[in-house]
């Protein structure tokens, strides 16, 4: 096909509403573009003049799948400006909630989002009939990763116990030792997790980027770390606008983001790429077995990746219980006193490294706030990754050409809201 | 007995309200054998423009948000309004103190104008509502509730007191006498006080009760250190479309 003009209107199974426009005339791109036409939220602007100790409340809104790297994000950098270092408990129960949302995106990413398209059918739910099971296990998997999050954090979407310092309130130890025996309990699931998604074929592709994402000498880092770019090497956190550098477009109410080059990769290939040495071994094993080796120029391979990162956040998440119910969890009552200050925290999200910056006054109110978003700066990349990916794919029917564009934006697990917020596709012949 | 034909619609929200629907898991797929769920862009493909019943994620924010709206309306016998955005504003709110022109100055500079947007406030400022789930996020209990009595053609249940009478079920120690701040006196039940329960005063996310006894409420607060333009902001935090109701 050389002449094909495509519409994609509000991409599905995403987190928000995009559009995908592409144009070929002749088989050269004549136009190809991902327009974000979520409406615009302006935490920026909401967050001024609020209070120090609530703005955590109001950043947690900006998404409902990432809430509590959110949470965590807004806190760090409250704390950073504040000169306040939390306890080892503290960040031990902060990297523990972590690790549940990472779970519960990732699975909710490549089970019930992304394996759809290779049933070739429009949900999970058409997925239920012939492969009740595979649905079941996803669940299973997914309801553990949300329970941990209730236990740790209060509730997963929009966590109540995070704070300021500390924790509100603390699990009981007894409740963390009954739920490493559930995730140990659960392996034959990651198991079978691990046959399900070898038995799917990821389509081939390849373009190598420039990827960023967190790193940290002690650990596959998560929580936290310096910021490392695989064409620039490490900068500090604080130095964030260094290496990115947002920029706006107007088909997209999110603003795009690019760093050396004209766009950058983040997420858990991103990730991956950078830090696999650090994976827990039975995560190695895993993206061993999933045909997963570094570096992965192949962006399809971010579901993959996801598989790994859930590996490895199981086993971590036993590590941190471990160490948590070794001694008495202490009630911890931090008040901290309001002076005017400056600070950044930046987080991995399940998405990609998530960055708030916040300047609060004498009194505590927010006098500057700025929020970068993990999509926001995969968006430049995305459309790259398709203007490779078309021409190779035009001798391809049209479903399929479809499919494959659809499969690769998704394999970035967009989430639109947080950008600011992709899927229908109609063909226009010329 | 053709099953009704529900729909899911988000407008400016996180969409971690219909998160939550998902969250119902196993209770889920037992839904959907009552109902035909035609359009749920987070999680399928297949879209349907013929529905009986839609639920409402999300507040207006932009202009064009208030001719799909009204489209909704015109199609849907029945719409529930999901989530403090939809149902009372929410966090978007926040925005409305300033001007717009200010609001999309902050965020965007010098490309402003290419960024609609009009003060936030809850569907039903647009069109009739005709159930609220409220919260942020919705509990999935109520939800599940809800949908139920919807499904069964009977009214549902929204409780008219407010979230103290459940946080006492729960023997909670009351924040206030540990010297806290809590809206739970004023707020609308529903969410069993989840937060006093984890140590953590209520938000309001709930909204209102019926008839709450704001001056009792503002001198409690009061009491607490708070200076009345700071009870009114902690009324505002998921309420901001009303402020004179809270004055």
């Amino acid at each position: 096909m050389h002449d094909f003009h495509v519409g994609i209107e509000h991409i599905t199974r995403v987190e928000g509403h995009g559009n995908i426009i592409i144009d070929v005339k002749e088989g050269k791109i004549r136009e190809l573009r991902m327009d974000i036409v979520e409406s615009p939220r302006f935490f920026e602007a909401m967050a001024l003049g609020r209070s120090y100790k609530e703005v955590a409340h109001i950043t947690s809104r900006i998404c409902g799948i990432c809430a509590v790297t959110h949470t965590t994000t807004s806190i760090k950098a409250i704390e950073a400006a504040l000169g306040f270092e939390p306890s080892a408990q503290t960040i031990r129960l902060r990297k523990l909630l972590l690790n549940a949302e990472f779970i519960q995106s990732h699975i909710l990413h490549v089970y019930f989002l992304t394996a759809p398209d290779f049933f070739r059918v429009g949900s999970v739910f058409g997925m239920v009939k012939d492969n009740k099971e595979v649905v079941l296990r996803g669940m299973r998997i997914k309801t553990i990763a949300n329970e941990l999050c209730a236990l740790v954090g209060g509730r997963h979407i929009h966590p109540i116990t995070l704070k300021i310092g500390c924790f509100s309130k603390n699990p009981e130890s007894k409740d963390l030792a009954a739920f490493k025996k559930r995730i140990e309990d659960l392996w034959p699931d990651i198991e079978e997790t691990v046959k399900f998604f070898k038995g799917l074929k990821t389509p081939e592709f390849e373009r190598e980027t420039e990827y960023i994402s967190l790193t940290n000498p002690e650990e596959y880092a998560l929580y936290d770390g310096n910021i490392k770019s695989s064409d620039n090497g490490e900068i500090e956190p604080s130095d964030y606008l260094d290496t990115v550098k947002e920029f706006m477009v107007t088909h997209s109410t999110s603003k795009h983001a690019r760093s050396n080059r004209d766009s950058y990769m983040v997420g858990a290939l991103a990730r991956f790429n950078n830090n696999c040495d650090q994976l827990h071994p039975k995560a190695k094993e895993v993206a061993e077995e999933l045909g997963l080796k570094p570096p992965c120029y192949n962006s399809y391979m971010n579901n993959v990746a996801q598989v790994v990162e859930t590996v490895h956040c199981f086993e971590d998440s036993i590590r941190l219980i471990d160490d948590l119910i070794s001694g008495d969890l202490k009630d911890e009552k931090i008040e901290l006193i309001p002076k005017t200050g400056h600070g950044v925290g930046a987080t991995e999200a399940p998405r990609g490294t998530l960055y708030h910056e916040h300047k609060i006054d004498d009194n505590g109110k927010i006098t500057y706030a700025n929020y970068i978003i993990p999509t926001g700066q995969n968006l430049s990349n995305i459309e790259n990754d398709l203007r490779t990916l078309v021409p190779n794919i035009l001798d391809q029917p049209k479903d399929d050409i479809i499919l494959n564009i659809e499969m690769l934006v998704r394999a970035y697990d967009p989430c639109i809201s947080c950008a600011t917020h992709l899927m229908k596709v109609k063909f226009i012949n010329e | 007995m053709t099953k009704p034909r529900v729909a899911f619609f988000s407008f400016s929200s996180c969409e971690g309200c219909q998160l939550v629907v998902l969250t119902i898991e196993e209770q889920l797929l037992e839904l959907v054998n009552l109902i035909d769920i035609v359009s749920f862009r987070e999680a399928m493909s297949e879209k349907s423009e013929d529905y009986d019943i839609a639920f409402v994620e999300g507040s207006i924010t932009r202009t064009s948000e208030i001719e799909s709206i009204k489209k909704i309306r015109d199609t849907a016998g029945i719409i529930i309004a999901l989530g403090a955005c939809a149902t009372i504003g929410g966090v978007n709110c926040l925005k409305n103190q300033f001007e717009m022109e200010k609001v999309q100055d902050i965020v965007y500079g010098k490309m402003a104008s290419n960024y609609d947007t009009i003060p936030a406030r809850p569907i039903e400022s647009v069109i009739k509502v005709d159930y609220w789930i409220q919260g942020c996020p919705i509990d999935k209990d109520e939800f599940i509730e809800v949908t139920k009595a919807i499904l069964l053609g009977k009214k549902p249940r929204i409780p008219d007191y407010p979230v103290c009478v459940e946080c006492q079920m729960r023997e909670n120690v009351c924040l206030f006498e540990k010297g806290m701040v809590c809206m739970g006196p004023v707020t609308r039940a529903g969410c069993k006080a989840i937060c006093p329960t984890y140590n953590d005063g209520c938000t309001g996310c709930r909204g209102l009760i019926d008839d709450p006894n704001l001056s009792s409420h503002k001198n409690l607060l009061n009491e607490r250190g708070l200076t009345v333009d700071e009870a009114i902001s902690q009324y505002m935090l998921f309420g901001g479309n009303s402020k004179e109701k809270y004055e």
